[in-house]
């Protein structure tokens, strides 16, 4: 848990499809201004996780409280006025509609107009190829500019916690490595990250906090240097149960 | 070449008639992906809004057809296919047939099924010569307002925030919500809209008819339908342009055709259907990048 005062504290969050369960029983908390981690193999309920927050999966159990305020109950269209954006996997942006669209669409919560178009230009700064595009389909970016279209359009709507779920899948190392640049300059912007990935590699170098799901559960959380560090990474990855992994040392 | 210009002009007007009709159709699939058929109904209950206002002056007559319609779009949406919202396709498909046919039925219990004649804007009906060739003003009328509203609808969808959404909605609507886009707002604006064509198309097929019948719209409705299929469903400029060649390929065939011929033209036009979705199975401009629905 954070020394920091929490920005948003899940507890005890379930969530299930039917008859599975994704996520059972995790509780997380992320102080203002942290970059937290969750790392985790394909199926380990990181995507379930990031979607319950988002109000896209309704909780079969738990709470989620953000800035002090429960998100139970909330329409799927009101979470993004409460301050949290998603950048989804797969990106998700509007492959008819033009870059500049997009962003507006990121807007859509905001009412100042002049604030809005102040922060498409800042947009344009921070991420110039959207600028030199900003007319075209965003259908006829490249990945990693979609990928940047993507937290460009999620940064719009001014949000204090940013999810990004798997910013770096289907794309090139080096653009990935371009990415992680820009999410340290949104950091600096004093935005809180939740940052979901399959590779751990990646998150190390940029969060403070990890989380390794697996199976549904957190098998380890600490700072990113000790879990790093941690021999038990890897079972609790694959989601060995940690007193066999304990045992077999 | 008088004749053929006739003809021409005759399956630009009868073309851009089924081109309003798909789009109305064409918007509802974009943001529910919901084949409305009870789109007919919209248009009929127009009609008969023009019947029973009928000897006020015009322009309560049109502002009465496009109230009824616009509202009763509204409380479909709100009494059958929100309640639905997260239901498949198919169940969606069968609710609309269900509100086409209890819409209909209510319309022959209340009025009953004769045909009843409506003479509105008789002027429409005169012949005018334009460059040296005889048109009906009507003809004229009707492509020059199926212009108009097209005009105004590309620029709404363009140039207001609430197009802009609604776009967004059609091509990835939970996205749209991710990003705070009110699903309630977004998809009444669109049945809003649709009830505008409809009423739009039914004052137009009134004076071209000038009879009111329970079945009008469905008429239309399941022509225009075959349009949106060949134009693409999920794209409104296909739905335009698939409605507007179907119902001008049965006007040119009507012409073209040998006189023993004719009364296969939808035979033909059918044909030409099936042969386009041979080739292009997802239509002439197919959508891009159609997600799931809400």
């Amino acid at each position: 848990m954070s020394a920091r005062v929490p920005l948003l504290e899940v507890s005890g969050l379930v969530v299930r499809y039917g008859a599975v369960t994704a996520v059972r029983s995790i509780d997380l908390a992320i102080g203002e201004g942290e970059i937290v981690s969750i790392v985790g193999p394909n199926g380990a309920g990181k995507t379930s996780l990031v979607s319950a927050v988002a109000g896209i999966v309704p909780p079969a159990a738990g709470t989620i409280v953000f800035a002090g305020k429960s998100l139970a109950g909330i329409a799927l269209e009101d979470v993004v006025a409460q301050g949290i954006a998603l950048v989804p996997e797969g990106r998700h942006i509007f492959a008819s509609l033009t870059v500049t669209e997009n962003l507006m669409l990121g807007a859509t919560v905001r009412a100042d107009a002049d604030g809005v178009r102040a922060d498409l230009d800042r947009s344009f700064e921070m991420f110039p190829i959207l600028g030199a595009r900003r007319r075209q389909p965003a259908g006829q970016l490249s990945g990693g500019e979609q990928q940047q279209l993507a937290i460009a359009r999620a940064l719009i709507s001014r949000p204090r916690l940013l999810m990004l779920d798997e910013p770096s899948l289907g794309l090139a190392p080096t653009v990935v490595d371009q990415v992680y640049v820009l999410l340290r300059t949104v950091r600096e912007r004093g935005v809180t990250i939740l940052l979901i990935e399959q590779n751990a590699e990646r998150v190390f170098g940029l969060a403070d906090r990890v989380h390794v799901m697996s199976g549904g559960e957190f098998g380890l959380s600490g700072t990113a240097a000790a879990i790093k560090a941690d021999r038990r990474f890897d079972a609790a990855y694959f989601g060995v149960h940690m007193h066999e992994a304990a045992g077999d040392r | 070449m008088e004749h053929f210009v006739q003809t021409l002009v005759d399956a630009v007007s009868v073309g851009s008639l089924y081109a309003l009709t798909a789009l109305g159709i064409g918007l509802i699939f974009g943001v529910m992906r919901l084949i409305n058929f009870a789109h007919g109904e919209l248009i009929t209950f127009a009609a008969y809004a023009l019947l029973a206002l009928f000897g006020l002056p015009v322009p309560i007559m049109l502002f009465g057809a496009i109230l009824v319609a616009v509202v009763l779009a509204l409380i479909t949406e709100r009494a059958a296919f929100r309640p639905l919202r997260s239901a498949d396709p198919t169940t969606l498909l069968i609710s609309s047939f269900a509100v086409s046919f209890f819409l209909q039925k209510l319309l022959i219990l209340v009025v009953g099924s004769r045909l009843k004649g409506l003479d509105f804007l008789p002027a429409l009906g005169r012949q005018v010569e334009l460059i040296g060739v005889r048109l009906q003003l009507l003809q004229i009328a009707t492509i020059l307002v199926s212009a108009v509203l097209l005009v105004a609808l590309t620029w709404f969808l363009r140039s207001t925030r609430l197009g802009l959404q609604m776009r967004a909605a059609a091509e990835d609507f939970r996205m749209a919500r991710v990003l705070g886009v009110r699903a309630n707002r977004v998809i009444a604006m669109a049945f809003a809209l649709s009830g505008v064509l409809g009423a739009a198309v039914s004052c137009l097929i009134v004076v071209q008819t000038g009879v009111v019948q329970p079945r009008i719209g469905l008429q239309l409705v399941v022509i225009a339908f075959v349009g949106t299929v060949i134009g693409g469903l999920g794209s409104l400029t296909g739905a335009a342009l698939g409605g507007f060649l179907v119902g001008a390929a049965s006007i040119l065939l009507q012409a073209l055709l040998p006189p023993d011929l004719r009364v296969f033209r939808e035979a033909f036009v059918f044909v030409a259907v099936a042969l386009v979705l041979l080739f292009r199975p997802q239509g002439l401009i197919p959508a891009r990048g159609l997600k799931e629905r809400i």
